[in-house]
């Protein structure tokens, strides 16, 4: 009984420190011209309050404990701060890829380490905080109306302390070739500092557009990004998202990606999560219209004490959708990887064609992995299929390799680096790709090799 | 160059080579043939290197040196080449880039200069055109989805490209059409020179009508039973192995 009532008074405090803060953006932001956001807003605290954070009693969260973010103090981030010189963001940069980049400094946009290019008419990209006075239309709109503030409780803490992020919109008919790049930068701070970056993204009808979300630390600082991105995809368009996690082994991230897919739609979302203390990696597109299709790739890496949640949730809403989930992982050390992949198939989506794949490499022996399919099927004329993988690095293929002369180390990078690449060679920006190869390659253990093996 | 002593080999904690005595000179073909069972490729594989055998007695010298110390690939660069009987696939990895990983690893050690993409692959469409080995082969990841015949005819190709000093080819020839066949046999026997070893292991006398071996070994329960000439191949084709089998139980009481 006393533990009870001890654990009510903790979640109550938990909450409390954010009902503080929430006070103080509160009487600010009304007077940047958010106004019409303001209920929202605070609609979104409520709900906030009154979820809680989730435990493990609660099944979207079963594998995954978020006491650490719940209990930190985390402080929003400061006003000043320090401002990364153009150098230190050097390594993050894609060689070879030409397009607008946006910076955010601790959530902040950071207009002089930005830097965009030329686009088409009909294409806008700027930070959410200027296109609430500049595009109030269309953030009325769309923005929060998508994201389920109701239900989860880290999207309704976002959308209780939205500031910034990034807004891309692409006009109907309008084809943006390069990739557009937002790059959120944590820098060392004093005290752990949350941010919650919020993007938006409105592809018109007939328009393409690729968007690379980018978290990166500078410094080992435990920061919390709770990131929400939300994306419209019009008729027959097309969005390519990149997730790239690869913030400090001290981090906490939560990025929830929710993508509204118009008729024949077609959406690529590609994950590559390397950093963070713990991270979980939320993926839920609506199918809302006929005939759209959706490609959700992801390859996780883990080692250490490093904790990875991927919570995928495909729901299938209209006729003649179809849905291809592929997840890899290679855990090591005594990390944890979770795989959850929901697909959800109304009762009108006749004709869905969903499919998902989860393959996992455990490195050692404390290595640990929970995958989990769930299927909700409610249509009678669906094909869902789900298959899942758990193993160890193959001896047999390492005894061949070793046989005609490749070194045991190399040997085991060159497995673990095809492992790797069938979650890689899906992403088609070869730039991003490139990258990513190289990031993955010196993740690997020493010997993985640099150049293509396929 | 390779002289096997009293070697016996347990797998499993069963005993499986039984105290196997084998001498190979250079230049030399030899065969060593038996019935299912009999530690044929237990015999290929520790000479290859494989881990999951326990060597718990007798010794092995390759080119003067204990091959037992030796670590798999180190073997490969000294020049030992073993054609698996069942060739692993592995997804994700281009047999391009594994070859040229593999043939740069042992030209690092025999201290040659590395091969780039072009010399390597100007090397490798000429083996594969003598091979008439299908040059798709090389996009395909290393035997991923290959038929048996194919991942046979890579194997050889492989040791076309590697040049072996020493070349084991465990069972190479089950399984295959007499045109694929016919294509290992041109392969190995490209290969047969002065300076070089090869040690054929087979359960059939067929492969030996293109191989022709110089010695033909008989291994029956972990140890070689008879030695003889390529005519005593043809013996065992038409009497089969019971007939070693036999003669070897009648000779067990009087060795034991």
């Amino acid at each position: 009984m006393r533990e009870g009532r001890q654990t009510v008074t903790a979640v109550v405090h938990e909450v409390d420190r954010y009902r503080e803060s929430f006070a103080r953006l509160e009487a600010g932001a009304a007077a940047k011209g958010w106004a019409w956001f303001q209920p929202v807003r605070r609609d979104a605290m409520a709900r906030f309050a009154d979820l809680g954070f989730p435990t493990v009693r609660d099944e979207d969260w079963r594998f995954t404990n978020v006491a650490p973010i719940a209990q930190t103090a985390f402080a929003p981030a400061p006003d000043w701060g320090i401002t990364p010189a153009p150098r230190d963001l050097v390594p993050f940069e894609f060689p070879g890829l030409a397009g607008s980049r946006l910076v955010f400094v601790n959530g902040r946009y950071a207009a002089g380490l930005s830097s965009l290019g030329p686009l088409p008419a009909g294409v806008t990209v700027t930070s959410l905080a200027q296109a609430f006075p500049a595009h109030p239309d269309l953030l009325q709109a769309h923005l929060a109306r998508y994201a389920e503030y109701h239900q989860d409780a880290f999207t309704a803490l976002n959308t209780a302390f939205v500031e910034d992020g990034a807004f891309v919109s692409v006009r109907r008919g309008t084809v943006l070739e390069e990739p557009i790049h937002l790059l959120y930068v944590s820098t060392q701070t004093p005290a752990p500092v949350i941010t919650h970056p919020r993007n938006l993204i409105v592809a018109g009808e007939d328009s393409q557009v690729t968007v690379v979300e980018d978290y990166v630390s500078l410094g080992d600082g435990v920061g919390f990004s709770n990131a929400v991105t939300e994306a419209v995809v019009g008729q027959n368009s097309v969005l390519s998202h990149y997730l790239i996690e690869r913030e400090s082994p001290q981090a906490f991230n939560v990025s929830t990606l929710r993508l509204h897919q118009g008729r024949s739609s077609s959406v690529t979302s590609h994950a590559v999560l390397l950093g963070g203390a713990l991270v979980r990696n939320n993926v839920h597109p609506v199918l809302a219209g006929e005939g759209g299709d959706c490609l959700i790739n992801g390859l996780f890496l883990a080692t250490g004490r490093q904790h990875v949640d991927n919570y995928m949730k495909v729901e299938h809403a209209s006729p003649h959708c179809g849905s291809r989930q592929f997840y890899n992982g290679i855990l090591d050390g005594q990390s944890h990887g979770v795989f959850h992949g929901r697909i959800i198939v109304h009762k009108d989506a006749q004709k869905t064609d969903a499919k998902q794949t989860n393959r996992n490499l455990l490195l050692s022996e404390d290595a640990q992995i929970d995958t989990k399919p769930q299927l909700e099927i409610y249509a009678d004329d669906v094909k869902c299929t789900h298959g899942a993988t758990i193993g160890q690095i193959d001896e047999d293929a390492i005894f061949y390799l070793r046989s005609r002369g490749i070194p045991k180390e190399s040997a085991r990078g060159l497995l673990l680096f095809a492992f790797a690449g069938e979650s890689l060679q899906r992403m088609k920006v070869e730039a991003i790709r490139t990258h990513l190869e190289a990031l993955v390659a010196q993740w690997l253990p020493q010997g993985a090799p640099l150049e293509d093996v396929r | 160059m390779l002289e096997i002593t009293n070697l016996h080999v347990k797998a499993g904690g069963r005993e499986i080579l039984k105290g196997v005595d084998l001498r190979v000179n250079a230049g030399e073909v030899h065969s060593i043939m038996g019935p299912n069972g009999s530690g044929k490729s237990t015999l290929a594989q520790v000479l290859a290197g494989r881990e999951t055998y326990e060597v718990t007695a007798g010794k092995v010298t390759y080119q003067g040196r204990n091959l037992l110390e030796m670590a798999p690939e180190e073997r490969a660069c000294e020049g030992l080449f073993m054609a698996f009987q069942y060739p692993v696939e592995i997804p994700g990895v281009g047999n391009t880039y594994f070859l040229k990983a593999a043939l740069n690893a042992i030209r690092k050690a025999r201290g040659l200069e590395e091969l780039d993409a072009m010399d390597f692959l100007t090397l490798a469409k000429e083996k594969m055109t003598r091979l008439e080995v299908d040059d798709r082969l090389l996009t395909r990841s290393v035997n991923e989805g290959f038929s048996g015949g194919e991942k046979k005819r890579n194997e050889i190709f492989q040791m076309a490209v590697l040049e072996p000093r020493l070349a084991i080819l465990d069972e190479t020839d089950s399984g295959l059409d007499i045109d694929a066949l016919r294509i290992v046999a041109a392969g190995v026997n490209s290969l047969r020179s002065p300076e070089r070893a090869i040690l054929v292991v087979t359960h059939y006398q067929r492969l030996l009508n293109y191989i022709v071996p110089d010695f033909v070994h008989v291994l029956v329960d972990g140890r070689i039973v008879k030695s003889g000439g390529k005519e005593l191949a043809l013996e065992l084709e038409a009497k089969g192995y019971a007939w070693v089998e036999g003669e070897a139980r009648a000779a067990a009481p009087a060795t034991a």
